[in-house]
């Protein structure tokens, strides 16, 4: 070390060095694909939280005389639905509940099952293979199967979509986060922690949840994807909102008998579950690629 | 490589019968009582008492478990509530369609997805790789339900090319390989390959990118190979891989049929699941599911097995 300093490095800039997040940060600011999902998905998240300050016309009010105009009808700019209601007013409100259901899911089995596959991951032993085991059982359904079946066996509603959609995800996050942490569990400075008197729970916490948290992070990010499809999906069978209520799948399912009047409008709803599936898709990639450091 | 099967086959039977048990909790966290399903809405205290005992719902959980896993490894899985016939043949009915719709969308997803990983993982970075990595992100995050009802509007609608649903002229479900079957197999299998192809395509490309970048590659170029036997190296390195990757991928096209088939009206073991659903016919419900997550659990199976028959690095692990 004291060999390097006397060839004359330059001496390492003034202030505090830059860490690795603020490195991640930058990198993802200058990927210009990743910011322009992140606007596009702000967009949608801003418009669907002030949807009742945008000046919207009510999503809930109908008229048999309005059913099912085209697009770019003067007063309508995106149509209107089989029962005479605004679009555009529709697809934003709309958000509102999709982005519920299709986010909440994996934000609840990203606290679960990061905590799960820490703990399999540090403590090991029988507990790993009891939880690691139990994993291996909800992989043994088709993803999309297992939704429906717990999803149809609960019956239609919110917060069914929520349950059934978080026991799909619990599993894939659990794994990721125990092999993450098994990698990270026998490095130095863990040993170090150990060493020094730190109690399971307190290495786990200070040392461990720091250095497995990015990587669980950014698959979650991916299965946000995955997670909006589905709980549209669902909807879209019957087993999730209720009629009136504006959700993008539910939307789908009820335009579905206008394809032969007006079929693009019956296709819009569609395309906001692609957008923000297809968003959070491309913000996992830079992300990872971001976090990446060594390329 | 006898050892290695054996023990995996071995590994089997607890998850058969996890997934087994899953199924038949399945009906225990439906709200309120089972027997509500069957019972008429005006049925007395005695009837449902019967009927209580006759369905065996008056015994301990285990031992229904029990009973009920005896009946399935035996063939019978109960009558279904809304027709009276056996569940079990109601599904094997059902599941021949989905494996033809999935075994066609196999075709067109796995042949799509390799070759684009290939050619994208070859010329990395340079604008082929660009096309084909956004078709393959675009795949992957495509609502595939909503695809199904865009073609359906461009080709049914629009083009009146194709029909909206149905699998066959007039609306029989009995399937044949003939123009008047194949048109209506057409829109389904595509809108069900495009996730396939999106995985297929980018797992396949970054195999290659990695095998490319590997020491060994550039010792078959300095001792003179040409590139197309380069290339040979790459795909036989990616195979065992890239196969096992599409054994899952058929295994989710067989169990997550349910969407595309309600889309299309397609009449296989999603569209019974679908209905099983809506009619509150639980016998039926978990029928379908266990005999779809069984099959995917031995397609799992099967793929490992011929993963590391082909692939010599497996064994030593």
């Amino acid at each position: 070390m004291s060999a390097i300093t006397e060839i004359g490095l330059p001496a390492a800039p003034a202030g505090k060095a830059r860490g690795y997040w603020t490195t991640v940060g930058r990198r993802i600011m200058r990927d210009k694909v990743s910011m322009a999902c992140a606007a596009v998905l702000v967009a949608i998240f801003v418009a669907a939280l002030l949807a009742p300050w945008l000046g919207l016309a009510d999503p809930y009010q109908g008229s048999m005389i309005r059913r099912l105009r085209h697009i770019a009808t003067p007063g309508y700019p995106l149509g209107t639905d089989e029962l005479g209601r605004d679009m555009l007013s529709r697809l934003i409100y709309g958000g509102r509940l999709s982005l519920v259901v299709g986010i909440l899911p994996v934000i609840l089995a990203f606290v679960i099952g990061t905590s799960l596959g820490l703990v399999a991951g540090y403590i090991g032993g029988w507990i790993n293979t009891a939880i690691m085991r139990t994993v291996d059982v909800f992989y043994a359904f088709p993803s999309v199967l297992l939704a429906i079946a717990i999803s149809g066996a609960l019956g239609a509603g919110i917060t069914n979509s929520i349950v059934s959609l978080t026991i799909v995800f619990v599993p894939q996050i659990t794994r990721v986060a125990e092999s993450v942490t098994t990698g990270v569990r026998n490095m130095d400075f863990v040993e170090a922690a150990r060493a020094s008197g730190a109690g399971p729970l307190t290495i786990m916490r200070v040392h461990m949840l720091g250095n497995v948290l990015g990587p669980i992070f950014v698959y979650a990010t991916g299965l946000i994807s995955v997670s909006m499809i589905l709980a549209a999906g669902l909807s879209f069978l019957g087993l999730g909102t209720k009629p009136p209520e504006p959700e993008w799948g539910l939307m789908l399912n009820t335009l579905r008998t206008a394809i032969y009047v007006n079929p693009w409008v019956a296709a819009l709803p569609g395309v906001m579950i692609f957008a923000v599936s297809i968003g959070f898709n491309l913000l996992s990639d830079g992300m990872r690629s971001a976090m990446d450091i060594r390329n | 490589m006898l050892v290695y099967g054996a023990r995996r086959i071995v590994y089997v039977i607890p998850i058969v019968i996890s997934v087994a048990l899953v199924c038949f909790m399945l009906v225990h966290i439906t709200p309120g009582d089972p027997l509500v399903a069957i019972l008429p809405a005006d049925a007395s205290q005695e009837l449902a008492n019967q009927l209580r005992v006759a369905y065996g719902f008056d015994r301990p959980l285990p031992v229904q478990f029990g009973l009920w896993l005896w009946k399935a490894v035996n063939g019978d899985l109960g009558n279904s509530i809304a027709t009276g016939r056996p569940v079990l043949s109601e599904v094997l009915r059902a599941v021949g369609n989905t494996v033809t719709l999935a075994i066609a969308a196999a075709l067109i997803g796995f042949s799509l997805g390799l070759f684009f990983g290939l050619i994208a993982g070859y010329f990395r970075d340079s604008w082929i790789d660009k096309v084909a990595t956004s078709i393959a992100i675009a795949g992957v995050s495509v609502p595939h339900y909503w695809l199904g009802m865009v073609l359906v509007i461009i080709f049914s609608v629009e083009l009146n090319w194709l029909p909206a649903v149905g699998a066959g002229p007039g609306g029989s479900s009995a399937w044949g390989w003939d123009w008047a079957h194949i048109r209506y197999l057409i829109l389904p299998a595509i809108t069900t390959s495009v996730i396939p192809m999106g995985i297929v395509t980018r797992t396949v490309r970054a195999l290659t990118g990695d095998i490319l970048s590997q020491d060994f590659v550039e010792a078959l170029r300095a001792k003179g190979l040409r590139e197309t036997h380069v290339f040979r190296h790459v795909i036989k390195n990616a195979a065992p891989t890239a196969l096992a990757v599409m054994g899952l991928q058929l295994g989710y096209m067989l169990g997550g049929s349910i969407l595309i088939e309600t889309v299309f009206s397609w009449p296989g073991s999603g569209l019974l699941l679908n209905s099983a659903i809506f009619q509150r016919d639980l016998p039926l419900l978990q029928g379908t599911i266990l005999v779809l997550a069984l099959f995917f659990v031995f397609l799992n199976l099967i793929v490992d097995i011929v993963q590391a028959s082909i692939d010599p690095r497996i064994k030593r692990s």
